[in-house]
Parts: structure tokens; sequence; C-alpha cells
């Protein structure tokens, strides 16, 4: 039965790649073909990039920062990562919402100083029944206020869509002006062709205008999304 | 006489006049303002005679018609430097269409593109080729002017027609909203599909009416006959003219689908 | 389902459908407008379309090539790829997929592949509750309606349907429950379909791009369903048809800067989402098996012919934003999973051009949509070409046929034509110049229905040339 399959499969794959084959006019072994393919995908060039998403450390800080207020996230920039559970535990406050904050592994969040606050917190991915979650972006994009977070133990990705109020921690240097530099960073740290389970590119709340073309936030994934930036990380 | 920024050849240019089917047959008015306006602008008019660019075979599928027309068409005014039409359609049909019909024929190839770097849409022509900065007609009254979609998208004419409205003396240009958009004629469209072109032309003259300009304008006389069409339907007293007829001050004529009485030259110059 | 060989008919229904009429009154300041608002903040814009249609182009050229690869590090990421040739087989191996795991619910994230092979209603006939999660697919599944717009599948309605929809399907919750704004109709949509999200044994999801270097699946949504629907489950399948496939995540940049600036008007749409395989060791979420299945359908037949430049659409709606058509009739008219320009273009492709040849016909050429194709699909031409299938294939209607043969005769003999228009003309101009014009005129019929016919002024242009200038030329 599985051999069938297999072999059910294997026809349907040969008989796609003998189309496209036959609709090219190509046999599929021409080498110059080949090479351009294999060239492209070791190059990774890069397209045009924006004059948003260039500039200078200050331009897009400040850049990002306002992309960001654009898509309706909130962003506080702190001195330094011992700032940052005040600023959540303020921002949690002055919402009235609960004082609870569940988190992964990440060692720079682990060791900011959450204890000085009154914030309960949880660690491990989420099963949705946490109100408010902070994950540490892996990078941040000017030219669309956009954050990169990459799954796994440090910051499991449940953490960005099930709860109510996300908080992501954004380290200044790890501001970036392009979506090209996350690449270039993305393949720095998984290599070359290889990338973690998920990647999210997220830009502001979640929000839908499906019923009327009203615009309303917090459709399925955080209604808020609250940016703290630390400038001397 | 309208600003002739220069004219390096001292011989006038030979313009064939492309009067296109719709302005020979139903408002050739229209033909003979394109004429005084190429002759204001110091060039000697030739019409070849003539019959249509093809565009309803070609719009239809026929393309074996199409190329026929068209090779007809090339040769009739083969002996022109410029081939002009008050009509963006018909030039975009020339200028844009022709050598795409005989892309795969080296030879007919050839001729079509000759052919189409020499055509060009009526306004368009008076301003980026002849160098018309202004002409010296005058027209009373607020104008909405409509860019027809053929004449906008495939030939770029924008600023042109508004650039020589601007210069017509007592002439005033609203905006009209939605003055890109569709007003739904599309040729063969109107009768195949009329009951959807009636709703397009319907609000392109809710756009009209609002924007409360007595005379309405545009390059294109099917585009025009359309609007003028449901603006008659729906009673309204707006004034639909060809742009070429009040840049020519030519406007004694009745305006589209207006009968010949005294009253019916709303803006008439003074 | 109303279907494409009725557009005439449904279009006819749909220009009498007063709420729907209402509804499409939205998509001007929401899409058209938004649209040229990104577009002027973004200089570039012009430029990255050229690129993005490069982009396209080179990798249809080498699509299999750039399939072998991507198939490549989708099994080294730990995912597996299914090939499916037609609709059938895509149907058959989500089902088999679902079977054989025990699956009883299975969330979807937004697909219109998976509207394209029919998928919905494959898994309800097996016993398999799908659960659409995107809040206007979730609306029109309430319904039992299709999409009628490839971005925001429920544009055509009011939010006075929706709310009636909401209170005959959301029994347990009270009656007297305040359902008259949109944001509780979100907040109640929310509420349900969390517990719909968490419970899934599958989750099904589109995706907008296929990235050969790393085996990635992206998907763009602003809600943040697409993301539950894929993290939660155990399983995530992906559903995609061939054309999804671009060589690198920089060439995916290029197709994203036009992507959601071209669809809804926003820089980037709220999340968008890179997925390879399928959780890592170590990983606390995502789920434990990555499946992508590829979808041909015509697509490999459409390659090297008249209509390949289709294959670059990246599903962005733009087109039928801007079209007058569309948004004379909205998009049940067009009786296709694909509405607007873009189905015109596809739907014969994909069904034929006996059934799918009138949504071609229905079109003015105005070339609006050919100008905001973020990719520059030559849309009009492509329209056109259909026609011309049809034309030889006699499957232009007689009146067609018949129109065009006679105004032809005409047009090929110079003379005969200037001296026939001549004597009709100035016979017409008599008949009509008291008025001016005809209100209705034998012949004219499909015209005069609607608008009056201005009258001739007589005399023809060439006819008047000759006689001032004593020749003709």
């Amino acid at each position: 039965m599985a051999g069938q399959k297999r072999e059910a499969q294997l026809s349907a794959r040969e008989e796609i790649l003998a189309n496209i084959r036959r609709s090219l006019g190509v046999t599929g072994a021409e080498a110059p073909r080949r090479m351009a393919v294999e060239d492209r995908l070791a190059e990774a060039r890069s397209g045009i990039i924006p004059e948003r998403g260039q500039g200078d450390g200050a331009t897009q800080a400040a850049r990002f920062k306002a992309e960001a207020e654009r898509a309706q996230a909130s962003v506080a920039e702190v001195a330094s990562a011992a700032d940052v559970p005040s600023e959540i535990a303020r921002f949690l406050r002055d919402s009235n919402l609960p004082a609870t904050l569940r988190m992964g592994e990440d060692a720079r969040l682990a060791s900011m100083p959450w204890g000085a606050t009154t914030l309960e917190i949880a660690r491990g991915a989420s099963d949705g029944h946490d109100l408010n979650a902070v994950t540490a972006a892996f990078a941040a994009v000017a030219e669309s206020g956009t954050l990169a977070l990459d799954s796994g133990p440090d910051n499991p990705t449940t953490l960005n869509f099930l709860p109510d109020n996300h908080f992501v921690v954004v380290a200044a240097s790890d501001i970036v002006g392009d979506y090209e530099s996350v690449w270039r960073k993305l393949r720095a740290r998984y290599g070359k062709g290889a990338m973690p389970r998920t990647v999210n590119l997220v830009t502001g709340p979640s929000r839908s205008a499906d019923i009327e073309q009203t615009l309303l936030l917090g459709a399925h994934g955080p209604r808020r999304l609250h940016i703290v930036i630390v400038k001397d990380a | 006489m309208p600003d002739v920024v220069e004219n390096p050849s001292r011989a006038p240019i030979r313009v064939g006049l492309f009067v296109t089917c719709l302005v020979d047959l139903m408002r050739p008015s229209i033909g003979f303002a394109a004429v005084k306006l190429l002759e204001d602008a110091g060039c000697r008019v030739h019409v070849p005679s003539q019959t249509c660019c093809g565009q309803p075979a070609y719009n239809s599928g026929d393309r074996a018609t199409t190329k026929e027309i068209a090779r007809q068409t090339i040769a009739a005014f083969e002996d022109c430097d410029y081939v002009v039409a008050p009509s963006g359609s018909c030039a975009g049909m020339l200028a844009k269409h022709y050598p795409e019909l005989f892309a795969g024929e080296p030879e007919l190839a050839r001729q079509a593109n000759a052919f189409a770097a020499k055509c060009f849409e009526l306004v368009s022509f008076l301003v980026d080729v002849l160098k018309v900065t202004k002409v010296s007609a005058h027209f009373a009254g607020q104008v909405a002017y409509h860019d027809s979609c053929s004449g906008l998208r495939e030939l770029g004419v924008f600023s042109q027609p508004r650039q020589l409205l601007a210069s017509v003396e007592g002439l005033q240009l609203v905006e009209l909203n939605g003055a890109d958009v569709c007003c739904g004629f599309g040729g063969t469209f109107a009768v195949k599909y009329g009951e959807i072109s009636d709703a397009i032309v319907a609000q392109k003259t809710a756009n009209i009416v609002a924007s409360g300009a007595p005379t309405l304008l545009a390059g294109d006389l099917g585009c025009l006959m359309n609007m003028a069409g449901k603006l008659q339907r729906q009673g309204s007293q707006v004034n639909v003219r060809h742009v070429a007829e009040v840049l020519a001050g030519m406007t004694a004529e009745p305006a589209i689908g207006a009968p010949r009485t005294a009253s019916s030259n709303a803006g008439a110059p003074n | 389902m109303a279907t494409a060989s009725h557009f005439k008919e449904n279009a006819h229904a749909a220009l009498h459908d007063a709420p729907l009429q209402k509804a499409l009154q939205h998509v001007r300041a929401n899409f058209i407008d938004k649209r040229a608002k990104a577009v002027a903040r973004l200089p570039e814009f012009d430029a990255l379309r050229d690129s993005a249609r490069d982009i396209k182009d080179h990798t249809l050229a080498n699509l299999d090539l750039y399939l072998e690869a991507y198939e490549a590090k989708v099994v080294e990421a730990g995912g597996q790829v299914h090939y499916a040739v037609t609709a059938k087989d895509g149907v058959d191996i989500v089902l088999k997929l679902c079977r054989d795991r025990g699956a009883k619910a299975v969330t979807k994230g937004k697909s219109m592949i998976a509207e394209e092979i029919g998928l919905n209603a494959a898994l309800e006939a097996a016993g398999i509750d799908p659960i659409e999660t995107d809040l206007g697919e979730y609306i029109i599944q309430l319904r039992g309606e299709p999409p009628s717009h490839i971005i925001a599948p429920a544009v055509h309605l009011n939010k006075e349907q929706v709310a009636e929809d909401f209170r005959r399907a959301h029994r347990d919750l009270p009656r007297d429950r305040d359902l008259s704004q949109p944001v509780q109709l979100l907040t109640e949509a929310r509420g349900i379909l969390r517990d719909k999200f968490l419970s899934a044994d599958i989750g099904v999801t589109g995706a907008n791009f296929l990235i050969a270097e790393t085996g990635t699946s992206i998907i763009v949504t602003n809600e943040g369903n697409g993301d539950l629907t894929q993290i939660l489950p155990k399983v995530h399948i992906v559903i995609a048809s061939l054309e999804k496939i671009v060589p690198t995540l920089e060439d995916a940049s290029q197709l994203l800067r036009v992507l959601a600036r071209s669809a809804t008007g926003q820089d980037m749409s709220v999340y968008t989402t890179l997925s390879t395989g399928p959780r890592r060791p170590g990983d606390p979420d995502g789920p434990e098996e990555y499946h992508v299945i590829l979808l041909d359908n015509g697509r490999s037949s459409m390659l090297g012919g008249d209509f390949e430049d289709m294959l670059r659409c990246i599903r962005c709606g733009a087109c039928m934003n801007h079209c007058p058509i569309y948004r004379a009739v909205g998009g049940h008219a067009y009786g296709s999973v694909y509405p607007g320009p873009m189905g015109a273009v596809l739907t014969p492709s994909l069904i034929g051009v006996e059934e799918g040849g009138q949504l071609p016909n229905a079109s003015t050429f105005c070339g609006r949509c050919e100008a905001v194709c973020p990719v520059r699909i030559p849309l009009p031409n492509m329209m056109r070409h259909w026609r011309e299938r049809e034309f030889e294939r006699h499957l232009s209607p007689a009146s067609v046929r018949y129109g065009i043969g006679f105004w032809a005769f005409f047009a090929k003999r110079p003379a005969l034509y200037r001296l026939t228009t001549n004597i009709a003309m100035r016979a017409l101009h008599l008949l009509g110049r008291a008025k001016g014009r005809f209100a209705s005129l034998p012949f004219a019929g499909g015209w005069t229905r609607y608008r009056d016919l201005p009258a001739p002024q007589g005399a023809t242009f060439q006819s008047r040339w000759r006689a001032k200038s004593g020749r003709l030329n």
C-alpha cells in the first residue's frame, strides 16, 4: 500500500516536472540553466533597498519607532536592560491590566530584575490562558517598524500570538534598516539555507477590516503590542 | 496663432489626419477642429482615403481581419511624416498594437514599427512634438475633463490637454471626481454588456453633475457619445464636446447629441 | 453557486442587489485610496514592480529546477512534500493525511488554492470539520457562500448581515447581546475561534511564497489566524500552487515590498510568517509534522504559452479593486474562485474557455488593472488572447461574428465605405436632426436601451473634405 502510494507520488512529481519541462522546451539537464539557478540560490543577491531602509543607526532607530507607532504599536525607550521590568509593570498598571507575564528561556530576559516588580512571572510556551507575554526580538526593521522574532525555547512562538498583550524587548543594536539585514543575521546564526521553525515578522497588533472595511484591532492575535527598546544593548 | 517654439526644417510637416471612423461618420466638426489646430501649428494636413484602425475586430478576437485592415492603413499613410488621430484609443491601436499584431513576421513588423513611431494622439502631438504651449481660443465657463482610458494609460495623455485648456481664455477647468475612471464605453462592451456599462456610466454622470460644470470635454468620441447619451437620457443639460473643438475655438456646432437651436451653445465663445 | 458561464445573469442580479451595491461603495476609499497613499510614500515602488516582475519571470523560466531545490530543502528541514497534478489529487492527499491521523477538526488559514480545489466540501463529506479562521472566510462559511474577493472575502456584506449570521450560528450566547457594531462582532468571533484554534487536530494554510533557498513557506495575514492555525495543532499542512516559488529570501523581500501596499495599502501586513519544517528538538511549541502539497492544476501547461505572465500573480487583489466591472457587480457574479481581471484571465485556463469565456469578454480594456498590477501582468492583452481563442474556435456569439464581418466588409473597401457611410449618415442626420439624438433606433437597441444615441452631423468628414479640397488627400 505504502509502496503504491509512493509510486503514485513519484509519478505525480515526475509528471509535473515533465510537463513543466515540455512547456518550457527544456530537458532539465542543461548546464547553463542549472548553473544560473545554483548561483542565484548561493549568492542570494539583494534587489532594490528603498531609501527608508537605509541610513545610520540613529536614523534607523528613529524611523523604527515612528513606523511601529504608525502601525499602532506603542514604543517606549529605556536606558538599559534593568529598566525593562519596571516599564512593563508600568504599562500594565496604566492600562488597568493584571500584573502577570509569561516569557521563554531567553537569557537576556532572564537576567532582568523581574523580582523588583510585583509581576507574577510564568515561563515556557503558552496554552492560551495568558493575558500578557514578553519576548525578545531577534531584530527590528526600521523601514516598516517590523519586529523579527525567531522560534525556539528562548522565545516560544505561542507567546507572540495567544496572549492579549504582547511585549517585545528590542536591543537598540538589533535595529536594522531593511529586511535583507535580518536575513544576513539569520544566516549568521543558523547557517546559510537553514532557518528556525518560525520567523515572525510582526508589524503592529493584530487587526481585521473584514466587516464593512472597518479597521479593528485585536482580531485573533494580540490586541496590544508594546515595544521596549533598550538603548544601551 | 499658437506659439510654436521651433520648427527646425523649413518645409512644413506632412501630417496625415487619421480622422477615426466615429469622427468621420458621427461628428466631422472634430476632424475640422483637428485640422485647424494642426494647420495653426504649421503643419500641412493630408487626409488619405481611410476607413478604420481595426480596433473593433481586434478586440473581438478577429486577428486576421485586424491585420488586413492594419496593412491597408499603414499603406494609406505611407507618405506622411506623422499620423495624428483625435482619439486616444485609435492612436493607441496604431502606435501600440499594430507592432504587436505583426510581432512574429519580420518584414511586416518592421513596417508596423516604423508606422507606429509616427502615430500620435492629437493633443499630445501638439504639445509634445510641435511644442505648442497655448491656443488662442476663447471659451467662457467651467469645464470638466474626462481622461479617456487608452489615451491616459497607453499613451500618457494627461497633462497636455490640461495645459492647453489652461491657455483658453475664459475657461475654468474644474476637478472631476474619478476623472481617470472608465466611462463604461469600451467599444462593443457598451452593447454586449449594456447593463453593466450603464451602471458604470451612471457613476460617471453622477460625478459629472456633481462637479457643477456645464460643459464636459474629453479626447475620444466613443467616450463622449457614451457620456452624452447617458446625461441626456437622465435629462441633464450638460454640454458635451471633444476637447479639440474648444481648443480650436470651433464651438458654433451644437454639442454632442444636442439639436441645432440657439440655446444649445451654452458656453459658446464670446 | 453562480457559474462563470452565467456571468451576464449573475451581473444582472448583482446590479439589483441593494445591500451588495451599498457594500461595494467601501471599495474605493478603503482599497484604492489606501493603496495610492502607500505608493506615494515609497518612491522606489515603480522600480520594485519591475524587480518583482523580473524575479517571477526568472523563476518561471526555471521552475523545474527551483521546485527540485525547494523540495530538497523542505525535506532537509524535516518536512514532507507532496505533488498534486489535479484538484482532486490535492483533495485526496489532504484527506489521506487527515484520515491517517484520525483528525476530526481542521482549522484553516485563508487559502485560495483550498477554495480552488473545493477542500472544505470534501472534508465535510468525509466527516471532518473544516473551520475557517480568517474572519471574512469564517463569516462566509457560516453563510455557505464562496468568497467574493481574494483578499477581503466578505467585502460584499454589511454588518447587519454578519450580525444576523452570528445570531443564527452562535446559539449558546445570550440572545439579547448587542451586535450592532463591528467591534462586537469581532470580539465574538475571537472568542468562538480561540477554542477552535486550541482544539484543532490539523492546521491547513496556503502560502503567499515558497522559498527555494531555505524550503520556507510564507504566509501574510493581519489577524494572526494563519499563525494560530499552524503553530497549535500537531500537523501543519501547506497547500500551494507551483508558481508560488521564489528563489531566495532576498527575492521574497522584493515581492513583499509590493504585496501589502498593493493589497491593502499597508507597508507590511501585521504578520508575515516564515515557516520551515516541523518543530526542532527543544522547541516548546510548533507542529510536529509539516507537509507541503504542491498543486499543478493547469499551471505547468500555462508555461511557455500566451498566458504564462498570469503565473506572476501574487494575489494582491489590486486589479479587482480598480476594475470598473468588479466595482459594479462584485465578485460573486464572476462565478469563479478568482474574480476580477486576474480571474478573467486565470479562470478560462483552469476551467476551459467554453465555460469561462464570458469573463475576459466583460471588460472595457480600460487598463487600470495592468496599471496597478505589482508584477506588471498585461491583463487586457491576455483577455484579448482569450477572445482570439474563442473567435478561432467559433465560440463567439453569431451576432459578434456577423457584426464584425459586416463592418469589415466595408472597412476593407475604402471607396465603398466612403460612399455608403456618407449616404447612411446623411439619412440618419435627417431622421434625427430635430432632437439631435435618438431615444430609440432600429438595430441600436443595445445602445438606446440605456442611453440616447447622438445623431450624426450629416455628410461624413471624408466627403466634406473631398468637397472642400476638390480631391481626397
